[in-house]
């Protein structure tokens, strides 16, 4: 394999670890500061303990989420210095802001967050995880600018090959930012949603279920049967974007060969590159269209409009129906989820065990949504201005290969720890639901 | 015209100077950390819990200094960045997964089951040494201008070690400052030896700078330079051996001059850090690249200045502040 082959994997490799974490933070850090309100409001203990149980697994995530983030910093610089050479203007004050306005904040009130809970006042503490909390937002908002940007890019010229800016607000909030943004901020909010009720079912099935359980499962569910319907909505008007501004990665998200008028949703296919058609298609009459432009007869452009420049077809297409299929999953289980709470009923056995098995779906659907959008923009790495091929490093191939291995034995063995110890905390919680414990001075 | 030609001088040199003080500060910041993990191998559990107590609050922002410094200089000197992490591009994965490991290892240690805790405490001491070893390589590759070559691997090996001294040193020296008793009494012990391996190290490498780059050999001994390039290693020389007695007779009742032993080593570090800068000057890239080619446009400078200006009395207010949350003598750290 050539270094440029290499680098895509290792960057999509780094970027896909890094993106686990702060799916979990962004979302998680907003939780806290609702648990901590809840018990400065009613003084119940139960709310502290998942308060002090969610904030160590806080804490594990943010790490990790710091240390994947130091090395995408570098990766720009060591696998794709044409992106900066290119786009570096555009790049550079969106990353910079992100450094200047986020990092430090979030690092710095990081501490006073976690260990400063008997050094300062009660107002001080709750000041300090609504800063980290907002901090992480902050990092997304800005990082989303940036990646929207490449996806559809405005505010800028082109001189002599090198973009320079025309005007900073075109640049952050171009046509596909707002979508981006809250589409990946409500998956962070379902990602902590479901990471919740995992581990709250964790803790029933092993049958030791007191009332910070109870709330716990409760208030995630909630928060899962509110957020996901809403994701479905966001999604769709995500796609209408894509379809006006990315109309080639709409295609291959649909394995549209050949576009028309009144256009079929295809549920199941196996799409074929070399014969430019899908094996075995399952589909729908008109649904695509109606969905796509919300016309039965609407007109949707095909992948014959763009062939040799459209994305490769299988992945996108795959990625996307898993994220989907997640997502449909979501709703139904957080719609349920939150009828038993509404009804005050018990939870049946069965309906713990799958969400103890959706404990991490979030995570799936988050990286298949990504491999939509990322992949999706192939070939290029800003649409219509750099190709990928031409920001690549001219870095010896054994040299990427090397760190790739490095890379992806160090991911696969701290994701293992990373869910053990989670699991390890959940089970060892051992102020969780011990009810006569004094209350904490909060 | 003129204005712009202004504008293409002051710019690039505003950002280097950024850099350059986002890089020294790294080094101070992290290094004390990075000493203190160095360290972490040398007592047992207790203290060793006390120690992790003394950095937890602060490694991630001290870190993210570093981010800063790679970020600006990606975005103000592309050009260098690419050449600069291009050449050095396995020693930089080395110190990723380095960085990797230490960082998770201070959460991981005390959220895992008991027996699983000392491959943590492991994993941290040994995350900080490939990463100081590595650090030092590459501020050391990055002296000898890149050259390939058996002496100048030699030589940035050695800077490596260097490196991990002058860390250990940090290390203590923040241990003096943070901690109480048996541990102190350790931290003082430590920093006597970390400080003349430093010295003796620095010296070595000085000595021997201008033979391995023949560009720092023109500068050494071409005047009036030379005076000022020869004033401070004597300043260096004088602060040590003011250390070398002052930790002899520390620590004092009451705790006195606990923080004089940790205010001497950032002072040598900067010295040692702006005689490095010197030595390069008016190069970003030693004898490749010079600073005034290698800048971004003007017009994105600009922006990252005014935002720079904007948020930097914020991000010393709150740095201030989480200083003063955990000052005092470190304790084993909880979240409740
Ligand atoms: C918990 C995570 C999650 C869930 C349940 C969903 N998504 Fe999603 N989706 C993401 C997490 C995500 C993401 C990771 O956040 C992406 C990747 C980039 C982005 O903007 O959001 C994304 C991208 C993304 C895109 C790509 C847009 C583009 O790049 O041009 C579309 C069209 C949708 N989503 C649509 C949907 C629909 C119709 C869903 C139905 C339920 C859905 N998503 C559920
Ligand atoms: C918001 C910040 C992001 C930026 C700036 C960014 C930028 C890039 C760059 C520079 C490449 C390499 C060039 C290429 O192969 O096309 C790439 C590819 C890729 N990225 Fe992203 N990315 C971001 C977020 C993500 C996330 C969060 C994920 C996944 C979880 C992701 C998944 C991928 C994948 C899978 C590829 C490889 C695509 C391919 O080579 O076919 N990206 N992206
Ligand atoms: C190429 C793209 C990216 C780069 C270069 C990058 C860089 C970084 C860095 C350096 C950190 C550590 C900050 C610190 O020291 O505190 C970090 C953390 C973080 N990043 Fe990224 N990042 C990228 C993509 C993303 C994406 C796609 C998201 C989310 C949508 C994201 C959200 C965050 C958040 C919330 C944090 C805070 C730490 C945490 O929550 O774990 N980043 N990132």
């Amino acid at each position: 394999m050539d270094a440029f082959v290499l680098s895509r994997i290792q960057f999509a490799a780094n970027i896909t670890f890094h993106i686990l974490f702060p799916s979990i933070t962004i979302g998680l850090g907003w939780l806290l500061l609702y648990f901590k309100f809840r018990y400065q409001r009613s003084e119940d203990g139960k709310w502290m303990e998942l308060y002090s149980l969610f904030t160590k697994i806080f804490a594990l995530s943010f790490s990790l989420g710091v240390v994947s983030g130091v090395t995408m910093s570098f990766q720009f610089g060591t696998n794709w210095p044409g992106y900066m050479n290119t786009v570096g203007n555009i790049a550079g004050p969106l990353l910079a802001y992100e450094v200047l306005t986020a990092f430090f904040l979030e690092a710095s009130m990081l501490g006073v967050m976690l260990f400063g809970f008997r050094r300062v006042k009660p107002w001080v503490h709750n000041l300090a995880t609504f800063l980290v909390a907002s901090g992480t937002t902050l990092s997304a908002f800005w990082i989303l600018a940036l990646n929207s940007w490449m996806h559809t890019p405005s505010g800028y010229e082109m001189i002599n090959g090198v973009a320079h800016a025309t005007s900073w607000w075109d640049i952050v909030f171009n046509a596909s930012m707002p979508y981006r943004f809250v589409h990946a901020l409500i998956a962070s909010g379902l990602t902590v949603a479901f990471l919740g009720t995992g581990l709250m079912a964790y803790r029933h099935l092993r049958g030791n279920a007191g009332p910070a359980t109870e709330a716990g499962l409760r208030s995630c569910l909630v928060l899962a049967a509110v957020l996901a319907p809403m994701q479905l909505v966001v999604g769709d008007l995500h796609g209408t974007n894509t379809r006006e501004h990315q109309p080639a990665k709409l295609a291959a998200m649909e394995a549209l060969w050949e576009g028309g008028e009144g256009v079929p949703l295809t549920l199941f296919g196996l799409p074929d590159e070399e014969a430019r058609e899908n094996h075995f298609e399952i589909g729908v009459p008109r649904l695509g269209s109606l969905i796509i432009t919300r016309d039965p007869n609407g007109y949707v452009q095909g992948l014959d409009e763009f062939e040799g420049e459209h994305p490769p077809v299988a992945p996108v297409f795959w990625a996307f129906r898993i994220m989907v299929g997640v997502g449909t999953l979501m709703i139904l289980a957080g719609l349920y989820g939150a009828w038993l709470v509404a009804r005050r009923r018990n939870f049946p056995r069965l309906f713990l065990q799958l969400l103890l098995g959706m404990t991490f779906a979030g995570w799936i659907a988050t990286v298949a949504g990504w491999y939509v959008t990322e992949i999706g923009r192939q070939p290029w790495l800003v649409t219509g201005v750099l190709r990928a091929k031409d920001a690549v490093a001219d870095v010896a191939p054994e040299n990427v290969g090397l760190t790739l291995i490095g890379y992806l034995a160090t991911y696969a063995f701290l994701l293992v720890a990373y869910v053990a110890a989670v699991f390890y905390l959940t089970r060892s919680a051992k102020q969780l639901d011990d009810v006569n414990r004094k209350p904490n001075p909060l | 015209m003129n204005d712009m030609m202004q504008e293409g001088i002051w710019l690039p040199y505003t950002f280097a100077f950024l850099i350059g003080f986002s890089m020294l500060l790294y080094a101070v910041l992290d290094g004390y950390d990075l000493g203190v993990g160095l360290l972490s191998r040398f007592v047992q559990r207790p203290d060793r819990d006390r120690m992790v107590g003394s950095i937890g609050p602060f490694w991630d922002a001290n870190e993210t200094w570093l981010v800063l410094g790679v970020g600006l200089l990606l975005v103000a000197f592309p050009a260098a960045h690419g050449l600069v992490l291009g050449e050095l591009y396995l020693p930089v994965a080395l110190m990723l997964i380095g960085l990797i490991f230490r960082g998770v290892s201070f959460d991981f240690r005390k959220k895992v089951s008991p027996e699983k805790q000392e491959r943590w405490d492991f994993s941290f001491f040994l995350g900080s040494l490939v990463v100081s070893l590595s650090q030092g390589y590459m501020v050391g590759r990055f002296v000898v201008g890149f050259q390939p070559g058996f002496v100048s691997e030699l030589y940035s090996i050695f800077f490596g070690f260097l490196v991990v001294a002058g860390y250990g040193l940090m290390g203590a020296t923040w241990l003096i400052l943070k901690t109480e008793g048996e541990l102190q009494r350790f931290a003082v012990r430590w920093a006597r030896r970390a400080i003349w391996a430093m010295v003796a190290g620095a010296v070595l490498s000085s000595v021997t700078a201008p033979f391995v780059n023949t560009r720092i050999y023109d500068r050494m001994f071409s005047f009036p330079e030379a005076s000022l390039l020869i004033a401070m290693p004597l300043v260096s020389m004088l602060l040590t051996v003011i250390m070398h007695f002052l930790l002899g007779a520390l620590p004092m009742p009451g705790d006195r001059l606990a923080a004089m032993p940790f205010a001497i080593s950032v002072s040598i570090f900067v010295l040692g850090f702006v005689g490095l800068v010197y030595s390069f000057h008016p190069y970003i890239v030693p004898g490749r690249l010079l600073i005034v080619e290698a800048a971004a446009a003007p017009e994105s400078l600009m922006v990252i200045l005014f935002g720079t200006l904007v948020v930097f009395p914020f991000l010393i207010g709150y740095t201030i502040f989480a200083y003063r949350v955990f000052r005092g003598k470190a304790t084993d750290l909880s979240y409740d």
